[in-house]
């Protein structure tokens, strides 16, 4: 789960990390009240927050003389739509005049199932570009969980990005935090980007971004608070409540598909047999029929669907399960839109019976099913 | 004859009380494995449907069944400290069904289990089976025959999409390892692989990756360097978008990094026969062999 810049800089601002002040305003009222008050009469900056990167480039992030032009410039902002999701907030925070820029950032590298600290002094930029352009600027540290970042450790990197002790000493101070912070919300990104050197000589967290590990939402109710769901499709927000994994995507063959690594091998297919999915779609591996219905009503839902494809390889999935939601769910919802359904393995026999009966067909090879509902979805 | 589990399994299933693991131990029962015992604090005296003695502890279990292998069902919450239990009752190989275990418990786990010397499989896997008599995990046993080909994935339907094409055709299975979709697993697929190449009774493994992170590329490299047998892949997720987790935690391409046809040339360049669609396994497995 994604967090917003204003809400990861308050959780480093709760774990000591020294972050600007800014708050968030939702019209333009609130963007002049809030720069007013923040800035003693300065410049401010207004930052769209959106789940997007280069916010900057899409015209989200501006400068603002006064009080007056935040308003204006946040009137524009709010509503604006950075890579198709709308602006719903900014964030206001008073200008820092910057003398240099660096990068601190941790991850949970997978290659040597380490949390890790990345450091640069090329900061501001993209840290992607910097990792493929010049490698050699960006340092790591592999961090052992059990002792955490040693104060040697994070000096050691530290020193790498600043030549004054002092800030390096300050920097250190930063890492440690920030891998305090990156334990305690359990997340699976959390970068500093700018690490700001301002113009009196101290550090100060500039912009943040931070992920947090869908897996640890159950233990913290307070973070899953701070889910915006106004920055998803709602069809993905109706598919979470429903307990799918839901993607959409943009093309026109609706996929429900039992299981993660087949549910893309059918997508590929579908894309092999030349038409487009519209969308990825888990229900999983338990046997309930309520999860068929609630799959077929979110996959209906997408008015660019043609075609519907069921692909289920039954295992732990039972057949019959899946059939008696497909006869359930279209009783409730007549279809508008041709269904090819793909059943094989536990009940299969038992399986295809339900369908028959209830005037459906079905194919036992994922191949031939795939190649039907990419011709029905071009036919339509 | 096959990799990690055989006739010398003795299981433990952790969690043998609870919907999912009572229904699997009795699918794993009926296939032959050697349940010895099974844990769930506070049912211990208990016998599972008569056959399964019920300790409180994995210490406990360990001690009056010899159990040398452990499967876990538990929650997700408490998967890990499970994972830590087993690890100290001593039992060479834990195999971790439980899916959605934090990624930040994980890189505790694993040190842990490195120290031991004990290996972990998953989490979030459906497990592993060497037909045809011993099963730990998930995966349907109907739909395997006993034979000589390796099989590797980190999925499980597309997995058991695979093994039915080759059971279709014939080709039975040495071990099939679903070694799961999380970006933090315990054996990687070089583990696999390596395990594999010593196997006398396997000739070829299929190899089924996905999206995210670069086990598919140093499996590649190994491959290349040490292995003698025939490897057939297949990589999921071509049509994925960036940035997205498809379902599995594990699946999600940062960046421009860890897509389908990175992994796709890696194994090329590696020499192993690449699938376009998971049809494509018995033809290419015919032409190698």
């Amino acid at each position: 789960m994604n967090l917003h810049e204003y809400q990861a800089r308050d959780i480093l601002r709760r774990h000591g990390i020294p972050v600007p002040p800014g708050e968030v305003a939702t019209s333009a009222d609130q963007a002049r009240a809030i720069a007013a008050r923040l800035s003693g009469g300065g410049a401010v900056v207004v930052k769209a927050q959106v789940h997007a990167g280069g916010r900057g480039k899409a015209g989200g992030v501006k400068l603002a003389r006064d009080a007056a032009e935040a308003a204006a410039h946040a009137a524009k902002i709010l509503g604006m739509t950075i890579k198709g999701l709308v602006v719903q907030r900014v964030l206001v925070a008073p200008a820092a005049e910057i003398a240099a820029e660096s990068y601190v950032g941790m991850v949970v590298d997978r290659a040597s199932q380490r949390p890790t600290l990345m450091v640069s002094a090329a900061g501001g930029v993209d840290i992607e570009e910097v990792a493929a352009q010049t490698p050699e600027q960006i340092h790591r540290l592999a961090v052992d969980p059990r002792y955490g970042v040693l104060p040697h450790q994070a000096l050691g990197l530290a020193r790498k990005l600043y030549q004054d002790m002092t800030r390096a000493r300050a920097a250190a101070e930063i890492m440690q935090r920030l891998y305090g912070a990156f334990y305690a919300v359990g997340a699976s990104l959390a970068e500093i980007n700018p690490l700001a050197t301002t113009r009196d000589g101290a550090l100060a967290a500039l912009d943040a971004k931070i992920v947090i590990d869908d897996n640890e939402l159950d233990r913290h109710p307070e973070l899953a608070a701070l889910r915006d769901t106004s920055a998803e499709a709602p069809s993905e927000v109706a598919a979470r409540e429903a307990g799918l994994t839901f993607i959409k995507l943009d093309g026109s063959v609706g996929c429900c598909v039992n299981g993660a690594g087949l549910a893309m091998a059918t997508m590929d297919l579908v894309k092999y047999y030349g038409g487009e999915p519209a969308n990825f779609l888990d229900i999983g591996g338990s046997s309930d029929p309520q999860k068929v219905v609630s799959a077929l009503r979110i996959i209906t839902a997408d008015p660019s669907v043609r075609a519907i494809l069921f692909n289920i390889f039954g295992g732990i999935t039972r057949g019959d399960d899946v059939a008696n939601g497909i006869v359930q769910a279209t009783g409730q919802l007549p279809l508008k839109v041709p269904l090819v359904i793909r059943l094989t393995g536990t009940n299969e026999e038992l399986a295809i019976e339900i369908l028959t009966k209830a005037g459906f067909s079905a194919l036992t090879d994922m191949d031939e099913a795939v190649k039907q509902a990419v011709a029905k979805a071009r036919a339509a | 004859m096959s990799i990690f589990v055989d006739q010398q399994t003795r299981l433990a299933v952790q969690g043998i009380t609870g919907r999912d693991g009572s229904f699997h131990t009795r699918q794993m029962l009926g296939y032959g494995t050697k349940v010895v015992a099974g844990v769930t604090p506070g049912k211990g005296g208990q016998v599972f449907d008569g056959v399964v003695p019920v300790f409180d502890t994995m210490a406990d279990a360990v001690a009056e069944t010899r159990a040398n292998t452990s499967i876990i069902y538990v929650p997700a919450a408490v998967a890990a400290s499970a994972i830590f239990e087993a690890a100290d009752a001593g039992v060479a190989l834990i195999v971790c069904i439980t899916e959605g275990i934090p990624v930040l418990d994980m890189t505790r786990v694993l040190p842990y289990l490195h120290e031991r010397g004990a290996r972990l499989i998953g989490p979030n896997c459906p497990g592993l089976i060497s037909p045809p008599r011993s099963k730990v995990g998930i995966i349907p046993g109907n739909i395997c025959r006993p034979g000589r080909i390796g099989v590797v994935s980190r999925s499980g339907t597309l997995t058991y999409e695979i093994v039915h094409q080759l059971s279709g055709a014939g080709y039975g299975q040495s071990t099939c390892v679903g070694i799961g979709g999380d970006p933090l697993i315990g054996t990687s697929f070089i583990h696999c692989l390596s395990a594999f190449q010593a196997d006398p009774d396997t000739d070829a493994v299929v190899m089924i990756g996905e999206i995210g992170g670069t086990d598919e590329q140093q499996a590649a490299d190994f491959v290349q360097q040490a292995m003698s047998k025939p490897v057939i892949g297949f990589i999921a997720g071509q049509t994925a978008p960036p940035g997205r987790r498809m379902g599995h935690a594990g699946a999600i391409i940062a960046g421009s990094s860890g897509t389908a046809a990175e992994k796709m040339a890696a194994f090329a360049r590696a020499g192993i026969a690449v699938m376009k669609r998971p049809a494509e396994v018995v033809a290419l497995l015919k032409a190698r062999l």
